[in-house]
């Protein structure tokens, strides 16, 4: 892969005079890069890599905002009162609550849900030979899935464009963060992140304890109320009195209905091992009945299930984010953009520099480019945004927290535009390769090739 | 670069090719690798050593994620200090991880250097394949 030609550079001519083209790989060398620098997907990264967020983080500074504050007046306002007549439980049980919250709030939007890495260009190419060979070499195979057994049943694995490699079985690809996310349940605005294999546990114990908090407080403040109008006769008096208490009154009542109904939900998928990508997509429903359950994923058994899903063993995030860069794979991501792009000091260069190398590999492909700027999906990848927003702020004035992910009951569509968003990209993806009969796979061939002498190219330049 | 590609070029042998094995999905989602002996190796490598090999890494990577009532209580009582017992203490998981690494330094050492080939541990390539690296079968040294 790599030329011999570079043996006849003199290493010490080289070592005195430090090249202007070569100052961005030195700094490489002073300052080795963290994977996180280079990472492809569109996350956020915080405390040298420690912390991953979503780019788009949603309303989640609005969810901890409606935590902190309802959670606030009811400390500052409720409490007292009920220390007084009832109990000093009250703000302790209350005090927990938060706590476990907000916690699993911060671990739900902080962790890694499953990200898959991406392939090596070395994997690629290797999936690309496999699957070459096994169909015509004149024309580019029709949409690429590989189907296998699970359990006695047969699994359609797809492949991802964008990752290049065939996506492990409940796997997904979210498009509002690029990547490939094991066992994929969601991308939930409200926690600003995908819910997924590593973080599903977090999300389920944030949304228990919500529902416990809301109700929780919803009966401590009528309590108040009730109270407060005995004492002085009067409900309105009661109000005027304790304004807040009717703040708290009006987002809990809200809350509680989407969140309890939240909570149930999950709480079945829990029970059934299954995830709501899978329960949206029917993908087991239509074979009820052929087995225990049409789930090959299943163990049969609800303890099991919530079992495995809840407690199971913790696994490690794939991405090593705070690894360091080796050095030859840096090299093939450097010189694969042109060499004139100013050095690489930010993660976002590297990742648009990477980015658009492919990108432009793409292009050469699909060459009627339906996809505009950077990112091939990109114009999908807007639209659900939009979607979002927009059924986050119209249902209620006072937006209760998960009402988006919650008004999948009444109004599947509302979070459908992700999941379909992105299998419509795929199918966009995958349908393109068949209209290009004229030169789809000698183009690919190319590609690959392109990508493996760019290291050359680049290095020839230096010379 | 081109000056540390040059030195690494001189100390190490050419990557001829790589293969890849691929994740067996038959049983699920665990991790998995297909015991299947690419032909690639055929010239250099025992099909039964090869077999021998991903099994026990197949093994391994069940001990890590076995469900039983070690790891149920390791996952209760995570849940019960807010999951905060894994800022001192190493889940289950992590170190059978770094047991499986050694196992790999270990058959490199023994069985695949000697033979030209290198196993990348899988945890690197996000437990997808077991690269396997071929150099080129040539004396390594030649050159400054």
């Amino acid at each position: 892969m790599k030329n011999c030609e570079y043996q006849q550079i003199d290493p010490r001519a080289l070592s005195v005079s430090p090249l202007s083209v070569q100052t961005h790989t030195e700094k490489k060398e002073h300052r080795p890069r963290r994977k996180w620098e280079v990472f492809p997907g569109k996350n956020r990264f915080f405390c040298d890599g420690r912390i991953i967020i979503a780019r788009q983080s949603g309303v989640l500074p609005l969810t901890l905002g409606l935590i902190v504050v309802t959670c606030g007046l009811f400390f500052a306002f409720d409490c007292p009162f009920l220390v007084e007549h009832l109990t000093i439980f009250i703000p302790l049980i209350g005090g927990v609550l938060f706590v476990f919250v907000v916690t699993s709030l911060l671990r739900t939007s902080f962790t890694d849900p499953g990200i898959l890495p991406r392939a090596t260009p070395d994997e690629a190419a290797d999936i690309e030979r496999q699957i070459d060979t096994s169909g015509s070499s004149t024309y580019r195979p029709p949409p690429r899935t590989k189907e296998i057994l699970i359990n006695q049943q047969v699994v359609k694995l797809k492949y991802c464009f964008t990752c290049k490699m065939f996506r492990p079985p409940r796997t997904s690809h979210c498009s509002l963060c690029d990547n490939c996310v094991e066992r994929f349940d969601h991308h939930c605005p409200w926690v600003g992140n995908c819910v997924g294999k590593r973080n599903y546990r977090y999300f389920y114990s944030f949304i228990i304890s919500l529902s416990f908090l809301t109700s929780f407080i919803f009966g401590c403040v009528i309590t108040h109320i009730t109270l407060r109008s005995q004492a002085t006769k009067g409900l309105v008096q009661a109000i005027q009195e304790s304004p807040a208490s009717v703040v708290e009154l009006v987002i809990c009542f809200f809350s509680i209905w989407s969140i309890l109904g939240l909570s149930g939900f999950h709480t079945y998928l829990v029970a059934s091992n299954l995830t709501t990508n899978e329960d949206i997509k029917g993908s087991w429903s239509s074979k009820r009945g052929a087995d225990d359950s049409g789930n090959p994923y299943s163990y049969n058994s609800i303890i099991t299930n919530c079992c495995v899903t809840l407690c199971g063993p913790m696994p490690p995030s794939l991405i090593d984010r705070r690894g360091f860069v080796p050095p030859d794979e840096a090299i093939p991501a450097a010189s694969a953009s042109e060499i004139e792009l100013p050095p690489f000091t930010t993660k976002n260069d590297a990742n648009m520099c990477t980015q658009s190398t492919k990108d432009v590999l793409e292009r050469m492909i699909h060459s009627s480019s339906e996809f505009n700027g950077l990112c091939p999906p990109g114009t999908p990848k807007t639209t659900p945004l939009v979607l979002e927003v927009s059924s986050v702020a119209a249902p209620t004035a006072e937006p209760s927290p998960p009402a988006g992910c919650s008004h999948q009951h009444p109004r599947r569509p509302a979070l459908c535009p992700p999941f379909d968003r992105s299998n419509k990209s795929d199918a966009l993806h995958s349908i393109n390769p068949a209209f290009r009969l004229a030169s789809p796979s000698p183009s690919l061939s190319r590609s690959t090739l392109i990508l493996g002498d760019a290291p050359d190219i680049g290095f020839n330049q230096l010379h | 670069m081109a000056e540390t590609h040059s030195l690494q070029d001189l100390q190490q042998p050419a990557v001829s090719s790589k293969v890849f094995v691929q994740r067996d999905y038959s049983s699920g989602t665990i991790c998995r690798f297909q015991t299947k002996f690419p032909s690639e190796l055929e010239s250099r490598l025992d099909k039964q050593q090869f077999e021998e090999t991903i099994q026990a890494l197949n093994n391994l990577y069940a001990e890590a994620e076995k469900l039983g009532g070690k790891s149920y209580l390791e996952g209760c009582l995570a849940c019960l200090t807010a999951y905060t017992i894994f800022l001192c203490m190493e889940t289950h998981y992590e170190k059978v991880l770094k047991k499986i690494a050694r196992y790999i330094k270990d058959q490199n050492e023994k069985i695949y250097a000697p033979r030209g080939l290198l196993l990348t541990d899988p945890i690197e390539r996000g437990l997808r394949v077991v690269e396997v690296t071929i150099f080129e079968d040539r004396s390594i040294g030649s050159g400054r």
